[in-house]
């Protein structure tokens, strides 16, 4: 019987010392302890959550360095392409020119041959023609050279002379 | 890690033979003692003391006036009375074997302060109006539980705001996990998301200090060994505390449903309502009564092996030898099994009172 009684003194003692307990554990360990545990938890959270949103980062900045890259692949196939049709039309445009300058070149030439040719035909028909001069001076000084032959020229030349 | 909970293991399974072995040799004086008293008795003519074990267990089990360390060395503790003759008296319990049992008009009788008239006779009017303070054994335990937590737990709690982010060390992190627990596994399980933190510190309280207490008990040798959550009185309390909040934070939902059960025909709740009021009261004093009764079950299956040691070696000095091998194999295991009912009745008590706070406060929904 005594085991289930309760003694007055000890349920005194009890309530006061576990009153006195809850109220200075509740103020001095069981809220700092369970504040810290609360931020550490949200800390860790918040990191795992911020490794996570890196991870996807990372994928994604993979994805889009793999689309950049493919990008320029393209870019590059696409300027040289271009560069390479430059070229050609550069190519094929110089020729066209170098065709036309040698052309031009060719034509001009041609015609100063021609000029120069005229020129000298010019020269030699000049040459010619006082070289012509000269002989028939010469061929003149000797007909003429004698009074008789004078005369008789001018008999030729009045006889040519028709009267009519 | 594995070697550490080897050698965690190692440790504990030598400390629990320790146990085992004190326990033994403080049943040897206790038996000592008896058999002086029972020489005593002879050679004024009595017939010889038998062992009682009931006796022994009882005394073990039972609150004192003093604390029992071995053989006839024993601390007395101080003893408060309050009369309403005599007003408060405050005194060691030394003193009631100095001055021929009889001290200030009060006397000990089996571990009980009685009020004494002059001639020595017990004054039972006077008895029955005492009121008895007195630190006790388990009152003196109380305290000794209550500085280890606030130290254990101050400390932890510093070692918490000292370094911040960390990772926890030593008492820290063997604490931890068990907070966490309480709060994870007990309170936000029982009470709900919302409403758990504000019964928390109860419920840690609550828990270590019934953990704490039981562990205590299970040490044979001062400063442990009271048998304090195994006292009505304390669990009484502890129970009372439990039916108090869980009283005090019912809402209009609670009460509706102990009073009126919705949906339930009048006739019907003229056989329900006085059972759901009982039910509020029957589930703390459940409470206690579990509590106190495996706590209780617990010394008592330890002091009753060790005590067979001694009924045996009464018939026979090489059968109470035999016997103390078998005993002693069956306390160590008895101790593992307490040590497992040490925390398994701290969890249970709180997880229940966890659960009568969470149906206190449980949120109006529709019933199907």
């Amino acid at each position: 019987m005594e085991l289930v009684t309760p003694a007055i003194g000890l349920v005194f003692w009890m309530c006061l010392t576990f009153g006195i307990i809850l109220f200075i554990l509740k103020k001095f360990a069981w809220k700092p302890i369970l504040k810290m545990l609360e931020e550490r938890e949200t800390s860790i959270q918040s990191a795992l959550d911020a490794a996570k949103k890196a991870k996807e980062e990372m994928t994604s900045l993979q994805a889009s360095n793999e689309k950049i890259l493919q990008e320029a692949r393209v870019e590059r196939d696409r300027i040289l392409k271009e560069a390479r049709e430059t070229k050609d039309s550069i190519i094929a445009k110089a020729k066209s020119t170098a065709g036309k300058e040698a052309e031009r070149l060719v034509a001009s030439a041609r015609e100063n041959i021609q000029n120069e040719k005229m020129a000298a035909i010019t020269e030699l028909k000049n040459q010619v023609a006082s070289l012509s001069i000269q002989i028939a001076e010469k061929i003149l000084k000797t007909e003429l050279s004698s009074d008789d032959k004078q005369k008789a020229l001018v008999k030729t030349l009045l006889d040519d002379v028709s009267l009519n | 890690m594995a070697r550490d909970i080897k050698r965690f293991g190692r440790i504990t399974f030598i400390l629990m033979l320790c146990v085992a072995a004190i326990f033994s040799v403080r049943i040897l004086f206790a038996q000592e003692n008896k058999a002086e008293t029972a020489g005593q008795k002879e050679s004024s003519g009595n017939k010889e003391e038998k062992f009682n074990a009931g006796e022994l267990i009882i005394e073990h089990i039972s609150d004192a006036h003093e604390w029992h360390i071995a053989g006839h060395l024993a601390i007395p503790l101080p003893v408060i009375v309050y009369s309403p003759e005599k007003g408060i008296s405050c005194f060691s319990s030394a003193r009631f074997e100095e001055g021929k049992g009889n001290y200030k008009g009060y006397a000990m009788e089996h571990g009980h302060i009685r009020a004494v008239r002059e001639d020595g006779s017990i004054d039972e009017p006077a008895t029955a109006g005492l009121i008895d303070f007195s630190i006790t054994k388990n009152v003196a335990s109380i305290f000794i539980t209550i500085l280890l937590m606030l130290w254990i737990f101050i400390s932890v709690a510093k070692a918490y705001t000292r370094n911040p982010g960390k990772a926890p060390r030593g008492m820290q992190s063997l604490m931890e996990p068990l907070i966490i627990f309480v709060r994870d596994e007990i309170a936000k399980s029982a009470i709900g998301e919302k409403k758990y933190k504000r019964y928390l510190p109860f419920l840690l309280t609550v828990f270590f200090f019934i953990w704490i207490n039981n562990l205590l008990g299970l040490v044979p040798i001062a400063p442990g060994g009271a048998n304090v959550t195994g006292n009505i009185a304390v669990s009484m309390t502890l129970a009372a505390l439990v039916l108090i909040i869980t009283l005090f934070s019912g809402n209009s939902n609670y009460w509706r449903h102990i009073v009126a059960m919705p949906g339930v025909p009048a006739g019907v709740l003229v056989l329900l309502t006085p059972i759901e009021i009982i039910g509020v009261f029957l589930k703390p004093f459940v409470l206690m009564i579990r509590l106190f009764a495996n706590i209780l079950a617990g010394h008592i299956i330890a002091l009753s092996f060790f005590s067979l040691i001694f009924i045996f070696a009464e018939m026979n000095y090489a059968l109470g030898y035999g016997v103390s091998l078998l005993s002693v194999a069956f306390t160590v295991f008895m101790g593992f099994l307490e040590l497992l009912v040490a925390f398994l009745q701290a969890y249970v008590f709180t997880l229940l009172s966890a659960m009568y706070f969470g149906a206190a406060t449980e949120e109006h929904h529709e019933h199907h």
